[in-house]
């Protein structure tokens, strides 16, 4: 059961990275959107991620669950060494959360809307960063529990070069799933080529940054490329990772989107099982200490309801999540765009 | 302030919002589902406008209170690594099978408020009775976390170890029953008066007068039963403390010294120092015969309790005091709702009585969050009831008063935009008719 719950762990963040990824994606991306194409860019969005808005970010909650009740000693030190970074992604996360749905129903389109929008697209920076920054942090090695004094345990671990380019790496990967996702949504051709260019930059920039990762891995004399590519499996993973480029490429510039986001969804997965492989079972690597999932795991008895629970919970919860992702992305709403805008409050804006 | 009590106050302040949330996340979908199917069989304009009016109220409260409770999935580590280090693993059952319901929860409320007109409206009208219906899932799983915290159980206890685990008895502990009820009425209670007092007001206003009288009928015919249900359902729960939390039964009546026939004390300030209640009315033997159903009966005071194992009075006591006021106020006009229902009486739609509700609005929250005070301060000083004290859970990170203030900023500035918002989608109501959404003939 040990293993099913780690492969639960494991998928909630990958999913989380991917969908949430994406979400915090189009804040990052509207930054981007010159003032004249703002308006219609946030109808769009609004119309491509309401419905799902809330069950992207659920992936987040089960991955801090498993990580409490199945690895408890993980999550408590986490908590304790990166109080800082984690609160302020969680700042990222109520003012994006709640700008994004009150400038939608405060019926009154007034000053209060620009507030909403400055918060809704910085915000959505924040999140990504601290995300990674976090990720960042947990495979380095700065943690240090030995540490003496405060800003040696607490803010020395994250303000590294490597955690920040994670972070750093982190926004672009979200800015790029966003576009690419947004190019299908886009209802007309002058929107399509919009995203489409996008993609195309952040997919420069992720590429960039990925660089920088290795770069400030190098210059802190972390072992981390030596490590991923001596192992065959992560090599490999990353070199699938690599070939796929010039493909999604392709399928970027002729606007096959479907293609494109199974392509941007394989890439980020890669990466991530690269470097999840190339760890396992350690998840958290300190200064003289590393915690395992093996080790850190709770009794077996609570293992066994967690995964069960878990399992239950997917025969419930992936055939309404599939019908609810299937029916509005069928159900495009063109046809009565103005539908949603009534229950938005939309109206008062024409 | 110290950074203890920094970390306790940031708890309860992220509690005391989040309740307000999850009481309405709870409620108000199944408030939406009678209107709503009101308007499906009766095909009447009216129902339909209100049915969107509260999805809007529904979707900006429930962002809120997800974000909230993101929060708390954090702030629970964040402030008590300690305690979940080692609650964790025990009392992580009802939370794996929370995340199911909040997740089913969520894609609920995507297809309920982005599917009208998309849907066959009997499947729409479904998925918003499957919101109402998980919410309350996750309310009730979560209770059975705290009832642990306040009953443990499942797992052995041997020289500051926590052995032989056994999660589903931690769930299914002693404590999770009486609260799980008495939390459920309580949510529908303060969320039935707090509606049904936004609508009596609108009401006397004059504007839309079919909308807000069937919204403060459905609003308040729930919230009524509830609140006539609620003072036995608090009567369960008051005899399950006297024998589960001594103590915090005797700091809850201020009952400060052990003896049989003990009085019922109402009201009063208690003298921590002296161990007297000031200006209190005494019912004799009342506590024992509430306590422990007979007027004789033994009922133990804080003096069997070490100094440093005595939760604070007076702060107990007050919220005690509170919460049942609040109940008896909220019971006795909703009885009086009930009668006049049933009489058909005209003065359901008098001026008093709407002023009476309009009022009555805050009452059944603050009762809410004066009954966890109640629970929680009366579980104090342990954080995991005889087994683990609250500052043994802190956090070693120092400067958690900024981290509070810092929160503090965030609830009230939340707490600023969504009483704005809320004035705007009701005054948005009375404006001109607008266009609504419709489900094709
Ligand atoms: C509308 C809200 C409301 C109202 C009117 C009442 N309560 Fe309550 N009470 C709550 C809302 C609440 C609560 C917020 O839901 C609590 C906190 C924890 C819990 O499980 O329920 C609670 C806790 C709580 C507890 C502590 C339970 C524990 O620690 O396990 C007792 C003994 C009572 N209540 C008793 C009463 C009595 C005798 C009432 C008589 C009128 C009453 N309550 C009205
Ligand atoms: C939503 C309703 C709740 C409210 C309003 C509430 C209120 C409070 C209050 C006032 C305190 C501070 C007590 C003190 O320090 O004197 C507190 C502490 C705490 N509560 Fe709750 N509580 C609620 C539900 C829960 C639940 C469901 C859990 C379980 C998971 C929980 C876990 C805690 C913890 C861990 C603390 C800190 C330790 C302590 O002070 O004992 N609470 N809560
Ligand atoms: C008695 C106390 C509590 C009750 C009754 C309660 C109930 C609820 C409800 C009904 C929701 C759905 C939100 C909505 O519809 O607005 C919710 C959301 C949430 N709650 Fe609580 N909750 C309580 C305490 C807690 C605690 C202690 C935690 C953290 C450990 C927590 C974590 C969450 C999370 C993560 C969400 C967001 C889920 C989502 O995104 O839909 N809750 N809660």
């Amino acid at each position: 059961m040990l293993y099913v719950v780690i492969a639960f762990l494991y998928i909630a963040l990958l999913f989380y990275l991917l969908f949430g990824g994406a979400d915090f994606g189009a804040g990052i991306i509207e930054l981007f959107t010159s003032d004249a194409k703002k308006e219609k860019s946030r109808l769009l969005t609004y119309r491509a991620i309401g419905p799902i808005w809330e069950a992207n970010h659920m992936w987040l909650i089960i991955s801090i669950v498993i990580l409490f009740v199945g690895f408890p000693a993980i999550y408590s030190s986490l908590s304790i060494y990166l109080h800082i970074p984690l609160s302020l992604m969680l700042l990222g996360i109520i003012a994006r959360g709640t700008a994004f749905i009150f400038r939608h129903y405060d019926p009154v389109k007034g000053k209060l809307q620009k507030v909403y929008n400055l918060i809704y697209v910085y915000s959505s920076f924040v999140t990504p960063f601290f995300l990674g920054n976090i990720a960042g942090t947990v495979i380095s090695g700065r943690i240090n529990p030995a540490a003496k004094s405060f800003p040696e345990a607490y803010l020395f671990p994250w303000l590294g070069y490597f955690p920040i380019a994670v972070g750093l790496f982190t926004i672009c990967i979200c800015g790029f799933l966003a576009a690419v996702y947004l190019i299908g949504e886009a209802d007309d051709y002058v929107d399509r080529i919009l995203f489409r260019n996008k993609a195309i930059w952040l997919n420069i920039l992720t590429v960039l940054t990925g660089g920088l990762i290795f770069l400030s891995a190098y210059v802190e004399e972390m072992e981390l490329l030596n490590e991923l590519l001596s192992n065959n499996v992560s090599l490999t993973a990353l070199v699938l990772a690599s070939i796929s480029l010039p493909i999604l490429w392709y399928a970027i510039r002729n606007f096959h989107y479907k293609m494109a986001r199974v392509l941007a969804g394989f890439q980020v997965s890669m990466i991530l099982f690269a470097l999840f492989y190339r760890l396992f079972p350690a998840f958290v690597i300190m200064n003289g200490a590393v915690l395992t999932l093996e080790e850190t795991a709770a009794p077996l008895s609570t293992l066994n309801a967690l995964g069960i629970a878990l399992l239950a919970g997917s025969i419930f919860i992936l055939p309404a999540l599939y019908y609810l992702i299937y029916s509005f992305q069928k159900k495009r709403f063109d046809q009565d765009t103005d539908i949603v805008n009534m229950v938005g409050g939309e109206e008062r804006r024409k | 302030m110290d950074d203890f009590i920094a970390a306790r106050s940031q708890m309860a302040l992220s509690l005391g919002f989040h309740i307000i949330f999850a009481c309405i996340g709870m409620i108000m979908p199944f408030f939406m589902a009678i209107s709503h199917y009101l308007y499906l069989k009766k095909r009447n304009d009216h129902y339909r406008k209100l049915t969107v009016a509260w999805s809007k109220g529904v979707a900006i409260f429930f962002v809120t209170g997800a974000v909230s409770g993101t929060m708390l999935s954090f702030e629970l580590g964040l402030l008590w690594p300690e305690f979940m280090l080692h609650a964790g693993p025990i009392f992580g059952m009802p939370f794996s099978l929370e995340g199911t319901a909040f997740f089913l929860e969520a894609i609920a409320i995507g297809f309920f408020l982005y599917g009208w007109g998309k849907f066959h409206p009997w499947f729409h009208w479904y998925t918003g009775v499957m919101v109402g219906v998980t919410g309350l899932a996750s309310g009730i799983l979560v209770v059975a976390a705290n009832g642990w915290m306040n009953a443990p159980t499942g797992f052995d206890y041997v020289d500051g170890e926590f052995l032989n685990i056994d999660p589903m008895a931690a769930m299914f502990n002693d404590a999770w029953f009486t609260q799980a009820l008495h939390m459920t009425l309580a949510a529908f209670v303060a969320t039935g008066f707090a509606v049904a007092g936004i609508h009596a007001f609108l009401l006397m206003r004059g504007k839309n007068k079919p909308l807000h009288r069937s919204a403060l009928k459905i609003a308040l015919s729930l919230g009524a039963v509830a609140a006539i249900l609620q003072p036995i359902s608090g009567d369960i729960s008051a005899k399950d403390v006297a024998q589960r939390q001594p103590a915090k039964l005797a700091a809850m009546e201020a009952h400060y010294h052990t003896e049989s026939n003990a009085p019922l004390i109402i009201g009063g300030i208690p003298d921590e120092k002296n161990k007297i209640v000031n200006y209190a009315i005494k019912i004799p033997g009342g506590l024992s015969f509430l306590a422990h159903g007979d007027f004789n009966a033994e009922v133990i005071g804080l003096d069997q309790f070490p100094e440093d194992e005595q939760p604070p009075v007076l702060i107990t006591h007050l919220a005690f005091q509170i919460m049942v006021g609040c109940g008896m106020i909220l019971m006795l006009t909703g009885i009086l709702w009930l009668f006049g229902q049933w009489r058909k009486k005209p003065f359901v739609e008098a001026k008093w009585f709407l002023t009476l509700l309009a009022f009555l609005t805050p009452l059944g929250f603050i009762a809410v969050e004066a009954g966890w005070v109640v629970t929680e301060v009366g579980r104090q000083p342990w954080i995991i009831y005889g087994i683990m004290k609250t500052r043994e859970g802190l956090t070693p990170m120092p400067g958690i008063v900024y981290s509070f203030w810092l929160y503090t900023f965030i609830y009230l500035s939340l707490c600023g935009i969504v009483s704005l918002l809320l004035i705007r989608q009701i005054q948005d109501l009375d404006k001109k008719e607008t266009p609504l959404p419709t489900y094709p003939r």
